[in-house]
C-alpha cells in the first residue's frame, strides 16, 4: 500500500526540488577542501575516497536508512513512559518499499536525505586525511548511514522524541533544526573526532616533546574554491530543510538566503580578522574553515532568525572555529587535518545552541532547553554509538593504513598512482631517514 | 580511564533523560539538563586524556 504523506503546494515543490539539486554543491565543496587541506602524494585518495563514501553512503541510506528514519506520520516504533510516546525509530520496509514518488514530503525529504548523508560521510575523511584506508573508510561509513545518522535523524526530523519534546514536555516547540547543524553537521564532525583517535595522528605530526608539527595542506585554491561551492550548496541545502523540516512557504526561503550568506560572511571575516591580528597575515585554511563554521552554524535557525542574528551567530562560529582547530592540535593532540571536528561538530553545537538564543519564536525558555537536551543526546549518546561502532569495526578490519602507505602517500599505496605525475613527490623527504 | 570516560557520557545523557521524565517545572529540569551536560563534559574529559598521543607513540 503506498504511504501517504502531507502534499506541499506546487510552488513549494518546485522550489525543494531546485534547492534540493543544489545540495551536490555543498559535498564538491566539502570534497574539495579535504583534499586540498591534505597532502599532494595523497590528492587523488581523497577524492577517490569522497567519491566512495558518497555512493556507499547513498547505497546504505536506500537499502535500511529510510526505514529508521521515517517521516512525520509514517509507521514507527515507540514506548511509554509517564503516559507519555517516545517514538525511538520508525518502522518503514527496506528499499524504500511501499514510497510513492509523487512530490509528497516523504518522497523529497528521501531525495534531500540521500544528498545529505553523503555529505555527513564526507566530514569524517576530512579527519582522516592521509591515513585511513579506503577500504575501511566505506565500511564505516556505512555504518554510519544505514544506522547512526537515521537513528538520529529521525529523533530531529522523522517525528522522534526529540521532536515531541514541545508536545510532550511543553519545551517550545521541541528540538528544532530545519538545515542539518545537528543532524548532519554534529553527527559527522562527532563521527570525525571519533576517527581521528581512533587513527591516531600522522607519522611526525607530533614531536618528542608533543609539540605539533606544522604539515600544510597542498592546494590552497582547492581550498578556497571549495568554500564557494559550499556557499552555492548550503543555500541549497538550508532552503530544502526549511521548506521540509520547519514548513517554511516558498516566500521565506528568501530570509534562508540571506542567513546562511550571512552567516558564512560573517564567520569568513571573523576567522581571517583574528588570523591577521595573531599572526600578522589572514591564514587561508583557518579562515575556509570560519567560512564552512558559519555555513553549519546557519543551518539550525536559517528560517527562524533575523538576519542580524545571522551575523552573530556567524561571528561567534568563525571565532570559535579559529579557536577550536588550535585548540584541538595543541592540547588535545588530535591530528585533524581539515580541521572536520571544529567545524562541523563544534560549529553545529554552537548553531544549534544559537537557535534556542535568537530564534524569533524562541519566547519560552522551554526553547532553549530543547535545543541543550539535543546537545545532551549529541555527546552522550551519539558520540559513545559512532565511536563504539567504529571501534568495533577497527578491532576486525584495521582502519589506518600500514607503515608503507603513510610513507609513499596514499595515491601511491591504495591507487597505484599519483595525481600529479608530472610533479616529484617522493624526494627524499618523504622517506624515512 | 576511556572505558569510564564513555560510562560518564553515557550516565550525564541518562541524567538528562531523568531529569525530563521526572521533573515538571522548567527550572528544575534546566538545572539537571546542566547538570548532565556537565557530567558529560566530565567523561569527555576522561576520553580524550586517554586518547593523548604519547611521545614514543609517535615514529
Amino acid at each position: 500500500m503506498p504511504l501517504s504523506t502531507p502534499m506541499l503546494s506546487e510552488t513549494s515543490v518546485v522550489l525543494c526540488l531546485l534547492c534540493i539539486f543544489l545540495v551536490p554543491f555543498a559535498c564538491a565543496g566539502v570534497a574539495l577542501i579535504n583534499t586540498g587541506l591534505g597532502r599532494s602524494r595523497s590528492s587523488a585518495h581523497a577524492m577517490m575516497a569522497s567519491l566512495s563514501v558518497i555512493a556507499v553512503a547513498a547505497i546504505a541510506y536506500f537499502v535500511c536508512g529510510f526505514s529508521w528514519q521515517g517521516f512525520v506520520g509514517l509507521p514507527e516504533h515507540y514506548f511509554m513512559v509517564g503516559g507519555k510516546t517516545w517514538s525511538w525509530i520508525s518502522a518503514e520496509p527496506l528499499f524504500l518499499r511501499g514510497l510513492e514518488f509523487n512530490g509528497s514530503s516523504a518522497s523529497l525529504v528521501v531525495l534531500l536525505q540521500i544528498v545529505s548523508v553523503g555529505l555527513a560521510a564526507l566530514i569524517p575523511l576530512g579527519a582522516g586525511t592521509d591515513r585511513w584506508r579506503l577500504s575501511a573508510s566505506c565500511a564505516s561509513t556505512a555504518l554510519l548511514a544505514g544506522w547512526t545518522y537515521p537513528l538520529f535523524a529521525h529523533w530531529v526530523w522523522g517525528g522522534g522524541w526529540l521532536a515531541q519534546l514541545g508536545v510532550n514536555y511543553g519545551l517550545g516547540h521541541g528540538f528544532v533544526d530545519a538545515g542539518g547543524s545537528s543532524t548532519i553537521q554534529v553527527v559527522g564532525g562527532l563521527t570525525a573526532l571519533s576517527i581521528a583517535w581512533i587513527l591516531g595522528p600522522r607519522r611526525g605530526k607530533y614531536s618528542t616533546n608533543g609539540m605539533p608539527a606544522a604539515i600544510p595542506g597542498h592546494n590552497s585554491v582547492f581550498v578556497l574554491f571549495g568554500c564557494l561551492l559550499a556557499w552555492v550548496g548550503w543555500l541549497g541545502l538550508n532552503s530544502a530543510g526549511a521548506i521540509l523540516f520547519a514548513g517554511a512557504d516558498p516566500g521565506r526561503v528568501v530570509l534562508v538566503g540571506v542567513n546562511t550568506t550571512l552567516a558564512a560572511v560573517s564567520a569568513g571575516l571573523t576567522a581571517a580578522l583574528v588570523t591577521r591580528t595573531r599572526f600578522g597575515k589572514p591564514d587561508a585554511s583557518i579562515t575556509a574553515n570560519g567560512w564552512v563554521g558559519g555555513l553549519v552554524a546557519s543551518s539550525a535557525g536559517c528560517a527562524l532568525l533575523k538576519p542580524a542574528a545571522a551575523v552573530i551567530v556567524g561571528i561567534v562560529a568563525g571565532a570559535l572555529v579559529t579557536l577550536a582547530v588550535e585548540r584541538f592540535e595543541f592540547d588535545l593532540k588530535v591530528d585533524d587535518p581539515g580541521g572536520a571536528i571544529s567545524v562541523h561538530a563544534v560549529g553545529g553545537i554552537w548553531g544549534v545552541l544559537a537557535l534556542g538564543l535568537f530564534a524569533e519564536f524562541s519566547g519560552q525558555a522551554g526553547q532553549f532547553l530543547a535545543q541543550l537536551i539535543g546537545i545532551a543526546t549529541l555527546i552522550g549518546f551519539v558520540l559513545p554509538l559512532t565511536y563504539g561502532l567504529n571501534w568495533l569495526l577497527n578491532r576486525f578490519y584495521p582502519q589506518r593504513v600500514a607503515l608503507d602507505g603513510e610513507r609513499q602517500g596514499m595515491d601511491l599505496h591504495e591507487l597505484g598512482a599519483d595525481a600529479y605525475p608530472e610533479s616529484v613527490t617522493h624526494t627524499e623527504e618523504y622517506t624515512q631517514r | 580511564m576511556k572505558t569510564t570516560g564513555f560510562l560518564l557520557l553515557l550516565a550525564g545523557w541518562g541524567l538528562v533523560l531523568s531529569a525530563l521524565v521526572l521533573l515538571t517545572s522548567v527550572p528544575a529540569e534546566t538545572g539537571f539538563v546542566l547538570a548532565g551536560i556537565a557530567v558529560e563534559g566530565l567523561g569527555l574529559g576522561l576520553v580524550a586524556r586517554a586518547h593523548l598521543v604519547l611521545p614514543e607513540d609517535q615514529g
